[in-house]
């Protein structure tokens, strides 16, 4: 891509750019922070994803505002236009994220405190798919840099594999319940946990969705390809 | 006309890309692989285009790209430039303008044009606006009166000359002459109106007021515009075409060329970047 004529414009897309994936960094460093937080009962971590939370909310206000400062100023086109919606709309996924990551914190909290950490680990899915998840977030902030749109593509269809393992949790759960009532509030709050984790696949995929708008241009949010990452007859 | 002319306009002019396309009554110009050269310079490329009636056109593109030699081509006003040589076809509604049995000053009647410095006559508003009709013979006083007070109203023009139409033309603002010398060119009732750079002379409150007219006038005119102003062509035109060094690169809906243009040239120069 060329310059542009004007440099500060550069400067100015430049620091967007810089600061979604500082952003986006912070949102993955909670959501890791939460992860290491339920498998080791760390209850101090916990607190700090909770009280951090508000840093991810000033960084989706101070983005929006520089985005607004450009269309004002700038009036962005073609790929400059594309950019800046993408981004107005990426930060308020990774603010979501971080919304998420913070009601799992807190569901965590909640379990440790009525001393059901056990119940907790002992479903042990929900680490492995929030790695998953985690592994798609780092990926997807990755392709906006690169504006790449096939990997932008890989990780929608990546998205699929972590709704079944939230299927498999509850069905799990849903087992826990039957056979021992007395853990139904718990298995509820962990449900609530797994369904945080799969709403931030969600939100990662939004944010693929808004990679391949900058990349091509193709405005792919409610088609088959952007709901599964694949055309047609491949898709199911 | 069609019931949503928006959508429809997406459909057929969102990737014309370069093909020549076959004639159509939608269409009030079709350009046919026009060349134009002056003296050795080979100034207009092979160009291929169809202007769409009662949509404003927009031809943009850096200076000595063509924009405005390709504009004059409308109604022969290249004609008056020595050593220029046209190659081609420019059809009016079927007809090649550029047949030898072509009267001009006819053609001039039914493409109009407006420059960039506003050049009303040295006579009153009125006779400024009636000048035209009167070279056609028009004398009756009330047929003037009525086709003056139109044309004025129909440039917006009215309300803020109405009673004053026996001053001079050039006692009025800026603004105020480039929407007289409108209401001259449309006192005529011409098929199209050519307007090149009609706003770099101007304010920004006088541009908007020309910027509301044109938009009002595409129902009645189909509309051509060269303009440096990028912004400008996206705010008030239908379609966009891209000139660069004598060829038109892209043409299409101004919406794709300002969100998803397809050339890489074409992108370059509307977001403002080195090419």
């Amino acid at each position: 891509m060329h310059e542009h004529i004007f440099k500060r414009f550069d400067a100015e897309l430049d620091d967007i750019r810089a600061r979604i994936t500082q952003m986006g960094g912070l949102v993955e460093e909670q959501m890791r922070a939460a992860m290491t937080a339920l498998g080791g009962e760390d209850r101090e971590l916990i607190e700090l994803v909770i009280a951090r939370d508000a840093g991810v909310d000033q960084m989706e206000l101070s983005i929006d505002a520089a985005c607004a400062h450009i269309i004002a100023r700038r009036q962005p086109t073609a790929i400059d236009l594309r950019m800046i919606m993408a981004v107005s709309k990426i930060v308020t996924d990774l603010e979501r994220i971080g919304d998420e990551v913070k009601k799992i914190a807190k569901g965590a909290r909640k379990i440790f405190e009525q001393g059901m950490g056990g119940c907790l680990t002992q479903v042990t899915e929900i680490r492995y798919v929030g790695e998953r998840v985690l592994d798609m977030l780092h990926d997807v902030l990755d392709a906006f840099v690169r504006v790449d749109a096939d990997a932008a593509l890989a990780i929608i269809r990546r998205d699929k594999e972590v709704d079944e393992s939230f299927r498999s949790i509850v069905r799990q759960l849903v087992t826990f319940m039957m056979e021992d009532p007395r853990t139904i509030s718990t298995a509820l709050d962990i449900i609530f946990i797994a369904r945080s984790v799969e709403r931030i696949g969600d939100h990662t995929k939004n944010i693929a969705r808004d990679v391949i708008f900058i990349a091509k241009g193709e405005d792919v949010r409610h088609t088959v390809l952007g709901k599964q990452g694949m055309e047609g007859e491949n898709a199911q | 006309m069609n019931a949503n002319p928006d959508k429809t306009h997406a459909m057929q002019f969102g990737d014309l890309g370069r093909a020549p396309l076959e004639p159509t009554n939608d269409h009030v110009l079709h350009v046919e692989r026009l060349n134009l050269f002056y003296g050795d310079n080979h100034a207009l490329k092979n160009v291929d285009l169809q202007i769409p009636r009662n949509r404003v056109t927009a031809f943009i593109g850096p200076s000595g790209c063509g924009k405005s030699t390709l504009l004059r081509c409308f109604n022969r006003m290249n004609d008056l430039v020595d050593n220029c040589r046209i190659e081609g076809r420019i059809l009016l509604d079927g007809k090649n303008i550029y047949d030898h049995d072509v009267n001009v000053a006819l053609l001039r009647r039914r493409v109009g044009m407006v420059f960039q410095k506003p050049n009303p006559f040295p006579k009153s508003i009125y006779e400024n606006v009636a000048y035209g009709l009167r070279i056609m013979g028009v004398n009756d006083r009330a047929t003037l009166d009525e086709a003056v007070e139109r044309a004025l109203r129909g440039a917006a023009l009215w309300d803020e000359v109405k009673d004053r139409l026996d001053e001079s033309g050039m006692s009025l603002s800026g603004g105020q002459q480039q929407r007289l010398v409108i209401a001259r060119a449309i006192a005529l009732q011409p098929e199209v109106l050519l307007l090149d750079e009609p706003c770099s002379a101007l304010d920004p409150i006088s541009t908007a007021k020309i910027e509301e007219l044109i938009d009002e006038l595409k129902s009645t005119f189909t509309i051509i515009i060269v303009t440096h102003n990028m912004q400008q062509a996206a705010r008030i035109s239908d379609v966009t075409a891209y000139m660069y060094l004598g060829e038109l690169i892209e043409f299409g809906a101004t919406d794709t060329i300002f969100i998803k243009p397809a050339d890489k040239r074409t992108e370059d120069y509307i977001t403002g970047r080195f090419g």
